[in-house]
């Protein structure tokens, strides 16, 4: 028996209130906020911070546990490539093994959720990692637009082991599938289409009654048993119906998150499931029902090691994320960073397009941020470099270097990893000239704790209140997108929450 | 010493300085016909007399060829260098070390920068093919971290700081504005550069030097040969060049209030150059102020003022050219402007004309009235921590 041994979500930093929609077009506007991926964000560049919340970089956590991951799959509405696979830069920043296959599971809501149900349905025997990210746009005034919401979320699976427990198990899972017109976008459009919502509503409606009902008679549970109720879907209204007329308790209904940061398409039953695992209990029925080109359902059973295991990650819930954005978005850069508004640019060149082969020679670099540190025996005359004392030199270079700054050795450098270690800004400048796709470009000198310093731009952070001194953190971030399309992925420094 | 030097064995004998600015009617070619004949005419020599050349161009050209074809130069060796913003002094060094060594009786190094074609803001360079992972910002910005390390490492508020900044542009205006060739040649007051829009950090459009085109020249010849072109040459003190390792971006240690490779090339020049206290034994300095906060710090770097002093200096007006030791009097990179494979050669153009007296009346320095016969050129290219530096030293006497 096997199931759920790890997760992690990711909720971007900005929200966007609905009521500024409303301020700039006109209307009545609805209540409430959504997330807001930021401009240096994509699908892949939330997945990978989703899934660094459950593995760390470097494989951390599964290195560290000595559990073999047996494939990674990623799935979202909007890939930043098709035709080449985007699970890949996921792979890379996780500093996984090239023996992992990776794969992409694109172009609709249902292929995230579908990849969840087989990866729960194959957690007896093959430890996946199943990551959807997701960002949802919508024409100006659409309700896309106000009621979508962006995040990402990973969820580690398999038979478990030492050090690594089962956190819930998959009881029962019901599939209902039909073929109809509810809402379609056609491959590189901006937003989807959608028919008259009644329609659906119409359509949904018996098909995630009879998915339930089938979930339920296969775990043998009676609705009123069930201790959180998730359900997704675009068509909220037919989710909370549903919610209402199930049987299940009312105060079983988890939030659906749909105030506080939207729908989030492929990512949102993996949200709210994390959600309801940040504070279920032992012996917990949770489930999760997903109403998207079908209906889906998952009834899952929480084990004793759920509450050992939230407190020994120690790192911010979905309600804290969630709490912990930045309000206050412009509808107009929420327009820009969409591609909805285009803005004059700067009188500056477009930045070169990062090349294939020094990106590959640099990979460990550009994508896990791993430098190099020094293991020359101490003893020789430092020129510079802070050595970290001990037998070794322990220069940190970033990114790796053949030479030791500090001691001058050739030859003793070995890889060291830097996207989990925290930093401080150490010198800070607001760059109003340099080309960005949100200026100014705030750049700083980041010196990490134990040792190491680059340059990197800021994110998430508002260049009249940072300060050198402010603590950071490393973060996976698209820094721009040529003009023939390459995405330029590299890490930036937020400040620590 | 790793350096030996070839104090006195050369001498300039001519130069040339285009008119510096937005030179929206001439390109490359026609800079460096002018630059060159005004040098060649000023030695009394034709093209045909100068055994090989140097030339420099960050990116205004590549190859002998862009300096041969506009000047039909027949069949001499012309060799294209570049080192970022030393480039010009990098020409001048290079010509300077072939003459002494007698393979050549005449050389010329010449720089030349057309910046003013690209249609954008600032210095825009071209790189090699990369990873994407440097991170995109400005030649401004980089250098804005010096101004608040400065500022926080010798106890100076925000506010202190940007005085000291706007006082440093504000005597380099003054200066332009005694300088016919200068980009920009009017003073400019305190309040408007204070007051000047932020371009990064806190350095306003004002703290920066100016984008420009332009070029320069020189003609070197040995010392003994001198005395058949001019009675009254400059005589090559010193010549020293440092490239660092540029560990600074990626050493902790690395405090942003100094450049330590500009440290390094000046110990090496007054060496060179016999110099023991430049402050008081320089008529003149030209120095590599890009922008102010860089000025201030070279300030210390060069001995002109002891460490965490040179601010107190700056607002005192030591530097002005009627200063103790006036720094930067044609004006500087800050209004002079900056066409970067020009300007080492145009700080030594402004020797040439303030040793020799041929300088404007209303910015001939003092001291060399009073008999100081010494000026210093400062020239880096790259950024703080990662620099190459320049300093060179010139006489208008022998020994």
């Amino acid at each position: 028996m096997g199931g759920i041994i790890g997760y992690g979500a990711y909720v971007p930093f900005h929200r966007l209130e609905r009521s500024a929609i409303a301020e700039a077009l006109g209307g009545r506007g609805s209540k409430g906020r959504r997330s807001v991926a930021s401009y240096d964000e994509d699908t892949t560049t939330m997945g990978v911070e989703a899934a660094r919340t459950v593995l760390g970089t470097e494989g951390g956590a599964v290195a560290g546990s000595g559990l073999h991951l047996d494939g990674l799959s990623f799935s979202t509405v909007v890939p930043a490539y098709t035709d080449k696979t985007n699970a890949t830069a996921i792979h890379a920043a996780l500093g996984l093994g090239d023996s992992v296959p990776v794969s992409d599971r694109t172009a609709s809501v249902r292929s995230a959720v579908i990849a969840l149900h087989e990866a729960l349905d194959a957690s007896s025997r093959r430890t996946l990692l199943t990551v959807a990210s997701d960002i949802r746009t919508g024409l100006p005034g659409s309700s896309d637009e106000a009621n979508g919401g962006d995040a990402a979320v990973a969820l580690l699976t398999g038979p478990g082991g030492d050090g690594q427990p089962v956190l819930a198990e998959p009881i029962a899972m019901s599939s209902v599938t039909g073929e109809f017109l509810d809402r379609w976008r056609v491959p590189g459009a901006l937003a989807s289409r959608t028919w008259e919502e009644r329609f659906g509503e119409h359509v949904y409606g018996p098909m995630v009654e009879s998915a339930f009902s089938r979930a339920m008679e296969q775990a043998e549970l009676k609705p009123g048993e069930v201790d959180h109720l998730v359900v997704t879907g675009a068509h909220r209204r037919v989710a909370e119906r549903f919610a209402r007329a199930c049987g299940v308790r009312k105060e079983a209904v988890a939030d659906g998150l749909y105030d506080t940061v939207g729908y989030c398409g492929a990512a949102h039953m993996g949200l709210l499931l994390a959600h309801v695992l940040d504070r279920a209990q032992p012996g917990d029925h949770v489930v999760a029902v997903s109403v998207a080109d079908g209906a889906d359902v998952v009834v899952l059973r929480v084990t004793g090691a759920l509450p050992a295991y939230r407190s020994a990650q120690g790192r911010a819930t979905v309600r804290e994320q969630v709490a912990s954005g930045q309000t206050g978005l412009g509808y107009s850069n929420f327009l820009a960073w969409r591609g909805l508004l285009e803005r004059d640019p700067p009188r500056r060149p477009d930045p070169a397009r990062p090349a294939a082969p020094p990106s590959l020679r640099s990979e460990p670099w550009k994508f896990a941020l791993v430098g190099s540190r020094c293991t020359a025996p101490t003893g020789g005359t430092p020129t510079g470099g802070t050595p970290t004392g001990g037998t070794e030199c322990g220069a940190r270079h970033l990114p790796a270097q053949l030479v030791c700054m500090a001691c001058r050795a050739r030859g003793h450098m070995v890889p060291h990893p830097f996207a989990d270690t925290p930093g401080v800004v150490s010198k800070l400048t607001i760059d109003h000239l340099a080309y960005s796709p949100n200026p100014p470009l705030v750049a700083a000198v980041v010196d990490f704790d134990g040792g190491g310093r680059y340059r990197f731009e800021l994110t998430d952070v508002d260049p009249d209140t940072v300060a050198m001194g402010d603590r950071v953190s490393m973060t996976f971030r698209r820094l721009y997108t040529t003009t023939d399309g390459v995405h330029d992925y590299f890490w930036k420094a937020r400040p620590t929450p | 010493m790793a350096s030996k030097g070839i104090r006195d064995r050369v001498a300039i004998v001519g130069m040339g300085c285009t008119a510096f600015g937005e030179n929206w009617d001439r390109g490359a070619d026609d800079m460096v016909v002018d630059s060159v004949h005004t040098a060649l005419d000023s030695a009394g020599i034709g093209i045909d007399d100068v055994d090989a050349f140097w030339f420099g161009t960050l990116q205004s050209g590549e190859s002998g060829l862009s300096l041969s074809r506009p000047l039909k130069i027949d069949y001499r060796p012309v060799t294209r260098l570049e080192n970022l913003c030393a480039t010009g002094s990098e020409a001048f060094r290079n010509a300077c070390y072939a003459v002494a060594s007698g393979a050549y009786d005449v050389a010329v190094a010449v720089g030349v920068e057309k910046l003013k074609d690209s249609g954008y803001s600032g210095l825009v360079r071209t790189f090699p093919p990369a990873d994407g992972t440097a991170a995109g910002i400005s030649s401004p910005a980089v250098f804005s971290f010096v101004a608040p390390a400065y500022a926080a490492k010798y106890g100076l508020s925000e506010e202190e700081m940007k005085e000291v900044m706007t006082r440093i542009a504000w005597k380099n205006h003054h200066n332009g504005a005694r300088n016919p060739l200068a980009q920009y040649q009017s003073e400019v007051s305190m309040e408007t550069i204070a007051k000047s829009p932020r371009v990064a950090g806190m350095l306003g459009v004002f703290d920066c030097s100016g984008v420009s085109d332009g070029s320069a020249a020189a003609v070197i010849v040995r010392t003994e040969d001198a005395d058949r072109y001019r009675s009254n040459p400059l005589y090559v003190k010193a010549l020293a060049l440092a490239a660092g390792p540029g560990t600074g971006p990626t050493d902790q240690s690395y405090d942003y209030t100094t450049f330590t490779e500009v440290v390094r090339s000046a110990e090496d020049a007054y060496r060179q150059a016999g110099v023991t206290d430049p402050r008081s034994e320089l008529a003149m300095a030209e120095v590599h102020d890009c922008f102010t906060p860089t000025e201030l710090v070279l300030m210390e770097d060069l001995g002109f003022a002891e460490r965490g002093k040179a601010w107190s200096d700056v607002l005192a007006g030591t530097f002005d050219l009627d200063g103790e030791l006036a720094v930067n009097p044609d004006g500087g990179l800050k209004s002079f402007g900056h066409p970067v494979g020009a300007s080492g050669l145009r700080m030594l153009y402004e020797c040439w004309l303030q040793l020799r007296h041929e300088a404007p009346a209303d910015r001939q320095v003092a001291a060399v009235e009073a008999g100081c016969k010494l000026a210093l050129t400062h020239n880096l290219g790259g950024g703080p921590g990662e620099c190459v530096s320049f300093v060179g030293i010139v006489g208008s006497e022998p020994g």
